[in-house]
C-alpha cells in the first residue's frame, strides 16, 4: 500500500492503495465518487470515462499511479462545469437514457469533445462517441442531447 | 376474481395505493423498472384518475413480502397488467375519497371537483384534501373494484401528454442508482470463479496459492466447482478471483458440441408441434404436403438466426446479508417473487425467511445474470454470516454464462396464385428452449435453473425443457401471421441438445420468426412483380394493421434513394395481440459489403398512449438493438468454450453506424394500451434484410448481416 496524492474534481485528496489498482477503483471504493461505472475493465465501453487534465479517458484499466499530478474530473466533478451542466441538462429534457448505466460515460466524453469543437457535424460528433456502448438504444437520443447542448452556447470556454 | 391477473393476486386496495405524510402517495406495484419507464408511465396513470399532480407520487421499488406480486417484468405485459391494476386501484381510491368527502362536505360526491388532491365542493366551495380524509396510517380496507368509473380519455390531463422521465437527474448527475453502486458498512466485494466452460468440473486448487490468498485476508468459498472470492477491497477482490482461477485444476474432457448450429438445429431430434391460433396443440405435426397445382408460384427458404446475448452494458451484481439465519438480497432480477421460491427451495430454506430488493441493474432486456448472481451472492454471504456481501459479475463472466437468445432456424414454403394472393403458406421454426427463468416446475426446474447451483457438490441438475404451450409463448411467439392465408402449416420444434445455454432474451421467437415471415413476404412479392407493400396489404384485413403499414410506407417513399441506396419494409403486431409496428430502412451498401444505416422510421399503434416520448423511446430502442443483433451479432463458442468474451469478440453497434431514427405513433385514446417494448424489433430485422436486397439484389438469409455474409449470399444466388 502506497499513499498517492490525486487532485479530483478540484480538491487534493490523498488515498492509500496499491499503485496497481486501476483507477475507476480508487474513484469508487476510496472516493466514494460513483459516476464512472465499472462495464468492461479493458477499455472497450466507455461507462468508466474520466476526464484527464481534460482529456476524455476511461479509467478502468491504467493504474492510479499514473495519474499523480494530474487533474482528474468525473462527472461529479462536471455536475458543477458550466458546459457539463448544459449537456446534462439537455440530455434531461430529451430523455436521453433508458437504464443510465452508460449516461455518464457518455456526457464525460461529450462534454470532453464539445470544450475543443464547439461546433462539430453530426458525424463528427459520432466518431466522438464511438468509445462508448449503449445497449438501450438511446443513440439518437443522446447525438440531439448533444446537439441541442451546442445549441444552447454555453460552451466554449 | 379480477379480470386483470395482478388484481386477483393482489385485491386490496392499500396494497396498491397509501396516502404519506408531506402530501405525498405512494403508489406499489410489481413490475420493476428497468428503464422501460413503467414507473413513469404508472404514475402519470394514477395522477391521472386520482387528479393529483403526478409530481405527488412516489413509485416504490418492489420488495418480496410488500409488493403486488406481479410474476415478471417480460413479454410487454406490464402496461396491461401493472398500468391497468394501478388505473382500477386509482379509480377505486377516487371513488372512495369522494364519497367520503361528500359526507364530510355535506354534498354528493357528483357536486365534487379535484384539483390536486384538494376536493372542492361545487356550490358551497367547501374544500377537503384527501390527506385530510385519509391521514398517514389510515387505511382504505377495501378491494380494488374494476367496475370504478375510470376518467374518459377525453378528460385526461396527464396521460398522453410529454413528461420527463423519472430519475433522469440521478441518471445524468452519476448518483449511486445502480445495484453496483450499493454501499453498506462492513460490506465485502465479491467475484465468482467460473470453470472454462459448462461441463467443466473441479479437480483441485494449489493450496500454495490459496494459502497465500487466505493469508493476505481473502476469502475463499468453495462448494463443489462453485468458488468465489471476497475481500473488503474491490480491486483485491478482482486479482483474487484471477489468482484463484490459476489456482484451480478443471476437468474439461467434455466439450461443448462444435459445428453449424443452423444445421445442427435441423440435425437433432426435436419435439415437433402443430400451432394453431398462436397455441401449440397435441395434434400429431401435419407432413408437408405438396405445393397447390393452381399455384403461379411456390418458393421455399431457410432462414438462421445465431445465438444472441443481452450483453447489459453493466455486468450482473447483487448485494446479500446472511443473518440469524434470513437471507437479505437486493437484485435486478425480473421477477423477485420467482426468484425468491427458486432460491428457498435451492438453499433449503423457507420464503419467509429470504427478503428480495429490487435494485437497478443496467438494461437487461430479458432473463440476463441477475438471478445468478443473486444466488452466487446468497451462497457467499451464507458462508461469511452478518457481513453485506457485493458480488459483481465480470464483463468475460457476463459474456460467457449469461443465458442466451437461442440459435433458431426457420423453413418457409409459400404459394401465390395467378392474383397475386398467398394460397399455401408453410413455415417451421427450430430452436432451443427460450423459458430458462427459474420459475417452479418438475424436477425442482426453478433452483435447477440458478446456475452456481448447477456447480455445487450437491449439484442441482438443469431441468430438461418442456415445451412451453402458451400462446405466442416461446419459439413460436409471431409464429402465427397476422396475414389472412387460406392455409397455413405451422410447426414449432424444440430442439434440446443445443450446446449453449439459453433463456428469455427481449421477443423470444418473434425476432426470428418475423424476420422470417417478413423477409419471405419480400421474396414472394418480388417472384409474382408486386410490390411488397401492396402485397401485404393484400393480405391484411385488421385496419390498425393497415394504418401503421401504410404510415410506415408513405414515409419511406418521401426520402430519394441514391446509387446503392436501398429501402426496405416490415411488419408485425407483437403476439399478435400487442402493438402493431411497422419499420421502414434506408441504407446504404458499401463495395466491401458493409451495410451504413441511414434512416429507420417505426409507425406503430399502441393502443391508448400513456407516456408518449417513453413509448417512442421504447421503439426506437427495440429498432437500434434489433439493428446491432442484424448486422453484427453473433456468440461463438469452441469445444473449449465460449469465445465471445468481450466486446471485440462479440462487437455491437456503436454510434458511428446509427442510423436517423423516427416514430410516427397513432394514438387511440378510446382502445385500451398495449405494451411496446418489443414490437419493433423483429419488423427491424426484416426490413434491413429486404433493403440490403433492394439495394444489392442479393437475399442475405443468414444473420448477421456481416460483409461475409453479404458475399456468401452472393454466391449462392
Amino acid at each position: 500500500m502506497t499513499k498517492i496524492a490525486l487532485r479530483v474534481n478540484g480538491d487534493l485528496c490523498e488515498v492509500e492503495t496499491n499503485p496497481d489498482t486501476p483507477l475507476i477503483f480508487v474513484l469508487r471504493g476510496s472516493l466514494g465518487l460513483m459516476g464512472p461505472k465499472l462495464g468492461c475493465a479493458q477499455e472497450q465501453c466507455g461507462a468508466c470515462t474520466v476526464l484527464i487534465d481534460g482529456e476524455a479517458t476511461q479509467s478502468c484499466v491504467r493504474a492510479v499511479a499514473e495519474f499523480e499530478g494530474k487533474e482528474i474530473t468525473t462527472i461529479e466533478g462536471l455536475s458543477k462545469d458550466q458546459l457539463g451542466q448544459t449537456v446534462q441538462n439537455a440530455f434531461i429534457s430529451l430523455n436521453a437514457a433508458q437504464c443510465g448505466y452508460c449516461t455518464p460515460g457518455l456526457i464525460t466524453t461529450a462534454t470532453a469533445f464539445l470544450k475543443k469543437n464547439s461546433s462539430p457535424t453530426r458525424e463528427e460528433i459520432q466518431k466522438a462517441l464511438e468509445t462508448n456502448l449503449c445497449r438501450c438504444g438511446s443513440h439518437n437520443r443522446v447525438l440531439a442531447a448533444i446537439e441541442r447542448a451546442i445549441k444552447e452556447g454555453h460552451h466554449g470556454q | 376474481m379480477a379480470n386483470n391477473s395482478s388484481l386477483s393476486t393482489t385485491p386490496g386496495l392499500d396494497q396498491w395505493i397509501q396516502f404519506r405524510e408531506n402530501g405525498r402517495l405512494s403508489v406499489a406495484n410489481g413490475k420493476v423498472d428497468i428503464g422501460q419507464r413503467i414507473s413513469t408511465a404508472v404514475a402519470l396513470i394514477a395522477a391521472e384518475e386520482l387528479d393529483l399532480d403526478p409530481a405527488r407520487i412516489d413509485i416504490q421499488t418492489p420488495v418480496t413480502g410488500v409488493a403486488p406480486d406481479e410474476g415478471i417484468t417480460s413479454g410487454s405485459n406490464s402496461m396491461e397488467e401493472s398500468g391497468n391494476a394501478v388505473r382500477h386501484a386509482a379509480a377505486t381510491a377516487r371513488r372512495h375519497l369522494l364519497s367520503l368527502a361528500a359526507s364530510t362536505l355535506d354534498t354528493s360526491p357528483d357536486m365534487l371537483e379535484v384539483d390536486d388532491g384538494l376536493v372542492v365542493a361545487r356550490t358551497t366551495n367547501r374544500s377537503v384534501t384527501y390527506w385530510d380524509l385519509m391521514p398517514t396510517g389510515s387505511s382504505f380496507g377495501i378491494e380494488v373494484d374494476e367496475s370504478a368509473p375510470i376518467k374518459p380519455a377525453s378528460e385526461h390531463k396527464f396521460v398522453g401528454k410529454f413528461t420527463p422521465a423519472r430519475g433522469m437527474e440521478d441518471l445524468v448527475s452519476g448518483h449511486a442508482h445502480f445495484i453496483q453502486d450499493l454501499t453498506l458498512p462492513n460490506m465485502l466485494h465479491a467475484r465468482p470463479v467460473r470453470p472454462p466452460h459448462y461441463h467443466s468440473r473441479l479437480l483441485g486448487l494449489d493450496e500454495s496459492i490459496t494459502n497465500r490468498l487466505s493469508s493476505e485476508g481473502i476469502t475463499i468459498v468453495q462448494d463443489g466447482s462453485f468458488l468465489a472470492v471476497a475481500a473488503s477491497d474491490e480491486y483485491s477482490a478482482v486479482r483474487a478471483a484471477e489468482r484463484l482461477f490459476n489456482a484451480a485444476t478443471w476437468d474439461t474432457s467434455i466439450g461443448l458440441a462444435e459445428g453449424d448450429m443452423a444445421k445442427r438445429l435441423l440435425d437433432e431430434p426435436r419435439q415437433s408441434l402443430e400451432v394453431v391460433d398462436g397455441k401449440p396443440t397435441d395434434n400429431p405435426p401435419p407432413a408437408l404436403h405438396a405445393s397447390p397445382e393452381d399455384a403461379a408460384l411456390t418458393l421455399t427458404a431457410k432462414y438462421d438466426r445465431p445465438y444472441h446475448m443481452h450483453g447489459s452494458v453493466g455486468p450482473s451484481a447483487a448485494m446479500a446479508i446472511y443473518e440469524n439465519r434470513k437471507l437479505t438480497i437486493w437484485s435486478h432480477s425480473q421477477g423477485i417473487y420467482l426468484l425468491r421460491a427458486a432460491m428457498a427451495d435451492g438453499l433449503e430454506m423457507d420464503p419467509e425467511d429470504i427478503v428480495i430488493k429490487h435494485a437497478p441493474g443496467a438494461g437487461c432486456y430479458g432473463h440476463n445474470g441477475a438471478d445468478d448472481a443473486a444466488t452466487d451472492a446468497a451462497l457467499v454471504a451464507k458462508k461469511i454470516p452478518g457481513r453485506p456481501i457485493l458480488l459483481k459479475w465480470t464483463r468475460d463472466n457476463e459474456h460467457a454464462w449469461e443465458p442466451y437468445g437461442p440459435a433458431m432456424t426457420m423453413v418457409l414454403r409459400g404459394s401465390v396464385d395467378q392474383a397475386g394472393k398467398v394460397i399455401d403458406w408453410s413455415h417451421e421454426t427450430y430452436s432451443d428452449t427460450h423459458m430458462n427463468r427459474p420459475r417452479a416446475g418438475a424436477n425442482r426446474a426453478g433452483p435447477g435453473r440458478l446456475l452456481p447451483l448447477n456447480y455445487l457438490s450437491a449439484p442441482l441438475p438443469k431441468p430438461v425443457a418442456s415445451p412451453n404451450m402458451g400462446r405466442h409463448a416461446g419459439i413460436h411467439r409471431n409464429l402465427d401471421p397476422l396475414y389472412k392465408f387460406p392455409q397455413t402449416r405451422l410447426i414449432k420444434n424444440l430442439v434440446r441438445s443445443m450446446p449453449l445455454r439459453t433463456s428469455s432474451l427481449r421477443t423470444l421467437g418473434a425476432y426470428a420468426n418475423v424476420f422470417a415471415i417478413e423477409s419471405f413476404m419480400n421474396e414472394l412479392a418480388h417472384g409474382v412483380g408486386d410490390d411488397p407493400i401492396e402485397f401485404r396489404l393484400r393480405h391484411l384485413d385488421d385496419p390498425r394493421a393497415i394504418a401503421v403499414l401504410k404510415a410506415a410506407g408513405d414515409r419511406l417513399s418521401t426520402r430519394n434513394k441514391g446509387k446503392s441506396i436501398g429501402h426496405g419494409i416490415a411488419f408485425a403486431q407483437y403476439k399478435n395481440n400487442k402493438t402493431y409496428a411497422a419499420v421502414g430502412i434506408e441504407l446504404e451498401v458499401t463495395d466491401a459489403a458493409e451495410i451504413n444505416l441511414l434512416y429507420a422510421g417505426a409507425a406503430a399503434d399502441a393502443g391508448q398512449v400513456v407516456d408518449p416520448d417513453g413509448l417512442s423511446a421504447q421503439l426506437e430502442g427495440g429498432i437500434i438493438q434489433a439493428a446491432s443483433w442484424t448486422l453484427y451479432e453473433e456468440v461463438t463458442h469452441n469445444s473449449a468454450g465460449i469465445t465471445s468474451r468481450d466486446w471485440d469478440t462479440y462487437p455491437i453497434l456503436r454510434f458511428g453506424n446509427v442510423p436517423e431514427v423516427e416514430t410516427i405513433i397513432i394514438n387511440r385514446p378510446s382502445d385500451p394500451f398495449l405494451g411496446a417494448g418489443e414490437a419493433t424489433a423483429g419488423p427491424t430485422a426484416a426490413a434491413i434484410a429486404n433493403a440490403v436486397f433492394d439495394a444489392t439484389g442479393i437475399r442475405v438469409r443468414r444473420l448477421p448481416l456481416t460483409p461475409d455474409r453479404i458475399k456468401a449470399a452472393a454466391l449462392d444466388d
